[in-house]
């Protein structure tokens, strides 16, 4: 294929994300990864739960105590909105408006990098007041569960970046726009998880 | 690139093949590396057996005892039988589909490479002091107060090559999903390809939790972390529930493609369509899918309750139903059939006693009284053997002599290969039929020995015996392998003479596009049909011959995993050494270059001209 | 990367292609405004839970901000990650199977890991 060929809104496909043999595979591959996916985030909120307030005989941290519901909204409300300029992001990439794509995936990234920067905080805060990782089972259990889905969040961050930066010059086409559906794929389902952590996690915690 | 063979120097071919996205060498490299460590855990195998040949033996100590039944478990599991079967599934499912690749060529080497990296970062413990010493299934106690570096062997490596396993599922599922050739609907898929699919999405599952309990094992010995010490919170029972929540699914992950195979071998060598084709699936997907629901009863006497035994013994029992069915099957498929027994249908009518006699005693500890009698004796190991070598193991073995005509162009000796047989199944019969009886009278499995006087000598030196008659069966077969390379007479398209499905129409081995033209498939067994028309070819071509799409190779997949292994000595190290850390980080920012540039080169493959092809046609044509 | 078929549009089909992807995105917009009001609504009862004002007691409120976490996932999953779309088949046949098993799972560690 022509990297160089050049679309126009006319006639640039309807679904541009699976318009390719390729493209057919990576999205129907990203789909089964984001299956395993929710098994491995399974696991580890199966352990959470498990695990949540055990420690040894003097642990002196509890959910109730601990979290703080301001800066856990103040984050799900930054993550849900990161979600939907990724769905105005994926409007503009089906409508072939590569510049306002570009936009809207930028202001995306910067709502999760946003995102990263509070969950960062957030720990250091929990550090600061001993409730380091080695703490007890709890903790183990909580950065653990967290963590990952901070890690998660990088990794997206990292991986849109490189794709808005890659392709400023080029603008679509049929090669690079799977690679930019599937983050969309990716950062929806992160913020799929979010929705069960601050559910879980943050609030079944302070409720007790 | 070319098929025409050409002068190339060591270099280039070398090259070649560690750069290699093809999935026929794919699977060959699947099946060198497989094979290598599967010697590697029968030598540890025939160790533990002459340890075991006499009481109060001193032969090997305790805890050298200990690394060499976990690395026994571990090589044979992880780096024996699931990489043979996926070399096979990489050989012959896209041709069996009338594919010409797999969906993800690169994440196909990157499996591969991983798997190759994650056994030999597991093996170099060997040679670093200490080999991992809490069995294959490394129960949290034990495995987080264990000293010294193995089981940090155990969860880094299992941990690589564990995610190229649950890359190759991911690979083989869409590859199944959207490569199938025009006509080759669901219910048309050859028996292999089906049970590669269910495999893969069982992989896709149960893999996952494998991940995040070796995080928390590796976390827990060299982090800080706490998951599994009682003292500080944590809960040995969630590793025993992770593990068996992958570790159940995976042997029935280990199996289905044995039964593919099987399936296969018994309607070629009958000569007559598979019997119950459709419940046949049927039962696939319901084994599958039952596999995720019965791990518990690994764990009957932890004492989860009698309400969670009862309903994890129902879930085990109801498993035997769908089996039963394939038995049935593969009995009614001979039935009438015109027979010839050549050696995979010979490993196919020994496969059936055999898995069904691991089958009922797998029933009789489902049971869940029984089981608080069977918990921990030998009964259970003669139970696992019967059904991972009884169908497994005799599941490649058979694969190997039915497909290496289709992957090295030339057949093994078939004398050969019924001695090979004949030894690997009296001698697999008389290790472990006795073990039922060893674990009845009371002999505890995982003992390095044993006191003389307590009736069990000779049970075990017979075992020890029959050991020693399948290691000679596995020469025989290297033998029959080497001779049967020098030797090299190249064979025919079908050289079994009944090939039923895709792969038996092309050449032996294919060219690296496959096919010539992408095939239509007219119904199930495809190519038996289009010979029943008067067809020779075998194949109605779908499409005229055109320019076909290939991708590149690539160099990448070997220099990732490169990273991960660097990174794995790291986080091993990172604790008593200064060059620990900086090791891991540069490991992993290695492993995330790689990735990046991975992600930023385009690659768009090649197209193989159309003049090529038909030059590929009229030299095949000739050959007739 | 193979070869596709370039297919130009009539004018008529571009815009109501136009016309179609405007309504989604406004279906979309009306999804996010519920997941908002879900998400509030959920902070605020846990709230109002732990205020202990009357009614809120936790046997009513991790109930229900648990569905609201399907409903909100569900949202996500359909309209935002287009699955109500076809071609998804195969898409919700595995996110339901990892689903049903990541039930299992969770079920599994809250009951019988500490049996005792």
């Amino acid at each position: 294929m022509d990297l160089n060929k050049k679309f126009t809104p006319e006639t640039w496909p309807d679904n541009p994300e699976t318009a390719t043999f390729e493209a057919k595979n990576k999205f129907v591959g990203f789909w089964l990864f984001l299956g395993g996916e929710t098994i491995l985030f399974a696991t580890l909120f199966a352990t959470y739960l498990a695990l949540k307030n055990k420690g040894p005989a003097n642990l002196e941290f509890s959910t109730q105590e601990l979290y703080e519901l301001p800066l856990v909204f103040v984050m799900t409300m930054l993550l849900l909105t990161s979600s939907l300029t990724s769905v105005y992001a994926m409007y503009h990439l089906r409508n072939y408006n590569f510049k306002k794509m570009q936009l809207w995936l930028g202001i995306t990234a910067f709502l999760g990098l946003g995102f990263l920067i509070l969950e960062v905080y957030e720990f250091y805060h929990y550090v600061q007041l001993g409730f380091v990782y080695s703490n007890s089972a709890f903790s183990s259990a909580f950065y653990t569960l967290v963590g990952t889905h901070g890690f998660h969040v990088a990794i997206g961050l990292v991986w849109i970046t490189l794709l808005i930066f890659r392709n400023a010059k080029r603008g679509l086409n049929l090669y690079n726009a799977t690679k930019y559906y599937t983050f969309s794929l990716y950062w929806h389902f992160i913020d799929v998880v979010w929705v069960f952590i601050f559910t879980v996690v943050y609030l079944m915690g302070k409720v007790g | 690139m070319s098929s025409v063979a050409q002068k190339k120097g060591f270099g280039s071919w070398l090259w070649d093949w560690l750069t290699t996205v093809d999935h026929k060498k794919i699977g060959i490299l699947y099946l060198l590396g497989g094979g290598f460590f599967f010697v590697l855990g029968g030598i540890e195998a025939m160790i533990i057996r002459i340890q075991l040949a006499v009481p109060n033996s001193d032969l090997i100590s305790a805890g050298l005892f200990n690394q060499i039944i976990t690395m026994h478990g571990t090589t044979m599991i992880f780096l024996a039988a699931m990489p043979i079967l996926f070399g096979f599934m990489n050989a012959i499912m896209p041709l069996q589909i009338g594919a010409r690749d797999v969906a993800f060529p690169f994440l196909n080497s990157l499996g591969l490479w991983m798997f190759i990296f994650g056994g030999l970062f597991l093996n170099i413990s060997w040679f670093m002091g200490q080999a991992p010493d809490a069995g294959w299934t490394s129960y949290a106690s034990l495995a987080i107060t264990s000293e010294g570096h193995g089981v940090d062997f155990y969860a880094i490596g299992l941990q690589i090559a564990g995610g190229g396993s649950l890359i190759a599922g991911i690979n083989f599922l869409v590859t199944i999903i959207n490569m199938r050739a025009p006509g080759m609907t669901y219910m048309r898929m050859p028996l292999f390809t089906w049970t590669t699919f269910i495999a893969s999405a069982m992989i896709l599952f149960a893999f996952p939790p494998l991940t995040i309990g070796l995080f928390f094992l590796t976390f827990d010995r060299m982090f800080g972390a706490n998951f599994f010490d009682h003292a500080m919170g944590g809960n040995t029972i969630i590793w025993e529930h992770i593990f068996w929540i992958f570790g159940h699914p995976e042997v029935y992950i280990l199996i289905l493609p044995a039964f593919g195979i099987f399936s296969e071998i018994f309607s070629i060598f009958s000569r007559k369509r598979l019997f119950g084709y459709t419940s046949m699936v049927f039962a696939t997907v319901l084994i599958g899918f039952l596999g995720f629901m019965v791990w518990a009863h690994h764990m009957f006497t932890v004492g989860l309750g009698p309400t969670a035994n009862a309903i994890f013994a129902v879930a085990t029992m109801a498993i035997a139903v769908p089996t039963g069915v394939k038995i049935f099957n593969w009995l009614l498929t001979m039935w009438g059939g015109s027979i010839k027994v050549t050696t995979p249908m010979l490993y196919a009518i020994g496969f059936i006693p055999s898995f069904v006699m691991g089958g009922v005693t797998g029933v009789m500890q489902g049971a869940a009284p029984l089981d608080y009698q069977l918990h921990d004796t030998y009964f259970i190991v003669a139970h696992f053997h019967y059904v991972i070598v009884g169908g497994t193991v005799l599941g490649i073995l058979a694969a190997t002599h039915l497909y290496w005509p289709k992957m090295f162009g030339t057949m093994l000796n078939e004398t050969l290969g019924k001695v090979t047989f004949w030894f690997f199944f009296i001698g697999f019969h008389m290790t472990f039929l006795i073990q039922h009886w060893l674990g009845f009278w009371g002999m505890p499995r995982r003992v390095f020995t044993y006191m003389d006087g307590q009736g069990w000598n000779s049970a075990n030196l017979i075992s020890s015996v029959g050991a020693v008659f399948m290691a000679i069966g596995v020469i025989v077969l290297l033998y029959n392998i080497i001779m049967t390379s020098v030797k090299n007479v190249p064979v025919a398209n079908d050289p079994w003479g009944d090939g039923r499905t895709l792969e038996w129409a092309i050449q032996s081995p294919p060219l690296y596009y496959n096919f010539t033209q992408t095939p239509l498939v007219r119904g199930l067994d495809s190519v038996w049909i289009e010979k029943q028309e008067g067809n020779e070819s075998g194949i109605t071509p779908a499409v005229p011959v055109q320019d076909i799409h290939m991708p590149h190779g690539s160099i990448i997949p070997i220099f990732m995993t490169l990273g991960m292994f660097i990174a794995g000595f790291g986080a091993m190290f990172r604790e008593e050494t200064s060059w620990g850390l900086p090791l891991l980080v540069f490991g992993l920012a290695w492993t995330f270059v790689c990735m990046a540039i991975r992600s930023l080169k385009d690659d768009l493959g090649y197209y193989v001209p159309k003049e090529e092809i038909l030059e590929d046609m009229k030299r095949e044509r000739g050959r007739k | 990367m193979a070869e596709i078929e370039i297919y130009k549009k009539s004018p008529a089909e571009f815009d109501l292609g136009q016309r179609r992807a405007r309504r989604s995105m406004r279906s979309q917009v009306i999804m996010f405004s519920l997941m908002i009001f879900l998400t509030l609504t959920s902070f605020m009862i846990v709230t109002a839970s732990n205020a202990e004002v009357i009614g809120f007691s936790k046997y009513y409120v991790i109930p229900v901000i648990m569905l609201f976490a399907a409903v909100q996932v569900g949202l996500q999953l359909y309209y935002f990650m287009h699955m109500q779309e076809k071609g998804h088949g195969i898409a919700a046949m595995f996110m339901f199977t990892g689903a049903l098993l990541a039930f299992l799972i969770v079920l599994t560690f809250v009951t019988i890991v500490w049996w005792n």
